[in-house]
């Protein structure tokens, strides 16, 4: 099997599915001739031809909208908002419209489509160019949301994601397209070639989505992340020496809550982790609901390790990011209490 | 205009509760002196007719100029049957929901013309993204009146279980979108749609509709730029019916000299026309959307109409404009415009006009009872309680499962 990055493996995912089904298309920013200002694109409107691949006006309700007209007449949209950061424009059209088309149609009518878009920091880009918003999303009943952490999962949520018939808001870590990160800044940027999940298969194949992974078994505390900070994790867990058990969660809605309460049922001690602000991110909800399943399994309080309450930093943006650090701390606080 | 300093300025109607209306102040260009250009012209062609008037009927109700759709004498009596139609149907139900058999409703008094001439012009299988005042499209495309009134009574037969307002229709077997409470988002929806009919080598066309007010929204430009950037097959009406609930048009328009001018820095074929002749939309809709089948793209429509009634049950327009004003409206109203037309020609009289009006009453008076038989909000039967949790997704997750139990159903 070939080694791919993330960005080489969301193409191969966009050139299986243009390949194998024409109601395939796929429009954005830059998407089209240009492939995309990250390349997730790159060729394919070459091989595929302008009617599949295409650029969009800067205008990313017009986007959404697009690709909501289009599903309820059945093609299958992949649309790219450029930056996660850039997704506000088009909320109503996703919130309101997007989520709600089979709902409120009473099956009449679906709006399956796929939104991409680069997320999350440690690229510096600044408070516009690194935000982590997937918690406005999760809170959307009708909308399913995901966050790959690999190529190998890149490709087959994608390629599951079109095919699951409903919206799926698809956030691509970007920090992690090129190589791992292990959440210590300024290190030389290691390489997809050298991790096993960087072996993708050329032809078609899909990861579930709504299933989480056990990235790392362990019996002293779970620490559930997803992105990049699954990667930040696992160095952590290396250098701490706890016996730290790691789950990807990979999809937020549905999130795997029989993965996570097996775990913590076992360990009895958690780290929930997510580069996004903390108050009402998306770790507030597994926190919640961990409580709710495994109270009487806890043996200390869940800790959430979060970007902090203010927009995203750029001079000071390993004051903000969860680095490997910062989880290492998180790891002992939760072990020793 | 200027006295020569910059002043902070909030456009006012032209008339407010206490003031006599006086239109006259429109100069409303003559039926019948509009040009019909060639359907696939470009649309400079239409930069006179964007702040002109596209009209067919006078004042004397005959048809006249070249926009004339010369329509059969059954059509249009197919047509007045389902503007009467419709507005016996908006009666009866603004009656029942005083009476509380509804938690809310919508009137299309005086812009029946509006959704039901476009309908007729349109083909059965173009896809219509209307906004919640377009109820004659139903009529028009033949929807079984008593599932219309099972959706507003929201009962155990309402084909939306129950999930909409009143109104809020959808039907997928006569090509109607569900229709969104949030402005102007069906817009660009629709221009994805026309753009994937295209795609698939389709002749059908997509057409959608939004308020005077609703052009202020993102979402107005956003389907201009698409339609214009795709070329795409859709028409694009904005029904001007002078007031958004209680603002007047010009909160939306500005200064700008019509809305069906704003089109036209789009590059898009922009028509305004008199929205309350019958034969001047069914005119207007059958040139955009033979340009639109034919490869020329969208078309901005402004009908210029005026709403006769409240905004919805929620307001009482003699709070914020002349009750006068209706009734002087200089357009008219479009059922007895195209009665009248139809008796100049001979192929109408008044004793024909209370037979379709008696019998329409029946017919909405009768589905009433039938539609109440399958239960009403109050009282039941509605859609089973379970299906709250249905059709959120193709299938419900552990979430909804569990959530399903908690509730007890």
């Amino acid at each position: 099997m070939p080694a791919m990055n993330i960005i080489q493996a969301l193409n191969s995912a966009m050139d299986v599915l243009l390949d194998g089904d024409p109601d395939v298309v796929i429009f954005g920013e830059d998407a089209g001739y240009f492939g995309g200002v990250f390349k997730a694109t790159d060729g394919l409107q070459a091989k595929y031809g302008l009617d599949r691949v295409f650029d969009a006006p800067i205008n990313e309700a017009a986007i959404a909208a697009m690709a909501i007209g289009m599903a309820a007449r059945g093609l299958k949209p992949i649309a790219e908002i450029q930056f996660a950061d850039y997704i506000f424009p088009a909320i109503d059209q996703i919130v309101s419209e997007m989520s709600r088309i089979r709902y409120r149609s009473a099956g009449q009518f679906t709006a399956g489509c796929v939104i991409r878009s680069p997320w999350g920091g440690g690229i510096r880009g600044g408070q516009t160019h690194s935000m982590s918003p997937e918690a406005f999303f999760t809170h959307v009943p009708g909308l399913q949301v995901v966050v790959p952490s690999n190529p190998y999962d890149a490709k087959g949520m994608l390629i599951a994601a079109v095919e699951s018939g409903d919206p799926v808001i698809f956030f691509e870590p970007k920090r992690i397209y090129n190589g791992p990160f292990d959440g210590v800044p300024d290190k030389p940027l290691s390489s997809w070639a050298r991790h096993p999940k960087g072996e993708v298969p050329q032809g078609r194949y899909t990861v579930e989505l709504g299933k989480a992974e056990l990235v790392r078994e362990g019996s002293a505390c779970t620490l559930i992340t997803y992105g990049t900070l699954v990667h930040v994790a696992e160095a952590a867990a290396e250098h701490c020496g706890i016996d730290v058990e790691i789950i990807d969660l990979k999809s937020l809605v549905p999130y795997d809550i029989e993965t996570i309460a097996a775990s913590v049922n076992k360990t009895g001690r958690v780290v929930v982790a997510q580069e996004a602000p903390r108050t009402s991110g998306f770790a507030a909800e597994l926190a919640a609901q961990i409580q709710e399943e495994c109270f009487y399994a806890l043996e200390a309080p869940i800790f959430r390790l979060t970007g902090w309450d203010t927009p995203y930093p750029h001079a000071h943006e390993w004051a903000y990011f969860p680095t490997r650090d910062r989880m290492i701390r998180a790891l002992k606080t939760v072990t020793e209490a | 205009m200027s006295n020569g300093q910059s002043r902070f300025h909030v456009p006012t109607p032209p008339f407010r509760p206490g003031d006599a209306p006086d239109f006259s102040y429109l100069n409303l260009p003559k039926a019948g002196t509009a040009r019909r250009p060639d359907a696939l012209a470009s649309w400079r062609e239409t930069v006179d007719l964007a702040t002109g008037l596209v009209g067919v009927l006078d004042h004397n109700h005959q048809a006249v100029g070249d926009w004339d759709p010369r329509l059969s004498p059954e059509l249009m009596r197919e047509g007045l049957s389902h503007m009467v139609l419709t507005r016996i149907y908006d009666e009866r139900m603004l009656k029942l929901q005083r009476q509380g058999k509804m938690s809310f409703y919508m009137k299309s008094a005086g812009e029946e013309a509006v959704a039901v001439a476009a309908a007729m012009a349109l083909r059965p299988t173009d896809m219509v993204f209307p906004s919640y005042r377009q109820q004659g499209i139903l009529f028009a495309r033949g929807r079984n009146i008593v599932d219309m009134m099972c959706h507003c009574i929201s009962n155990s037969r309402d084909n939306l279980k129950g999930r909409q307002l009143p109104v809020h229709y959808a039907w997928a077997e006569g090509h109607f979108f569900t229709v969104s409470g949030n402005l102007g988002t069906q817009f660009p929806q629709a221009v994805g749609y026309a753009m994937a009919c295209a795609y698939k080598g389709e002749d059908r066309i997509a057409a959608s509709w939004i308020g005077d007010g609703t052009t202020a929204e993102g979402d107005f430009h956003g389907a201009l730029t698409l339609a214009s950037t795709y070329r795409a097959p859709v028409i694009l009406n904005v029904v001007n019916n002078q007031w958004a609930i209680s603002s007047h048009q010009n909160i939306a328009l500005g200064d700008a000299p019509t809305f069906a001018a704003k089109g036209l820095g789009y590059g898009l074929a922009s028509l305004r026309v008199d929205g309350n002749d019958f034969l001047a939309v069914y005119a207007a809709t059958q040139w955009a959307a033979e340009r639109a089948r034919k490869g020329g793209g969208a078309t901005l429509l402004e009908l210029f109409t005026y709403r006769a009634d409240a905004h919805s049950t929620s307001d009482d327009p003699s709070k914020y404009r002349p009750k006068t004003e209706a009734g002087l409206w200089p357009l008219g109203d479009p059922v007895e415009r195209l009665k009248q037309h139809l008796i100049g020609r001979g192929e109408w009289d008044e004793t024909r006009h209370d037979t379709l009006v008696e019998a329409m009453t029946t017919l909405v008076v009768r589905s009433y009872k039938e539609a109440e038989s399958h239960g009403t909000l109050h009282d039941g039967p509605l859609s089973p309680t379970e299906s709250i949790f249905e059709d959120v997704y193709a299938r419900p997750d552990w979430r909804l499962r569990r959530q399903r139990q908690d509730l007890g159903v």
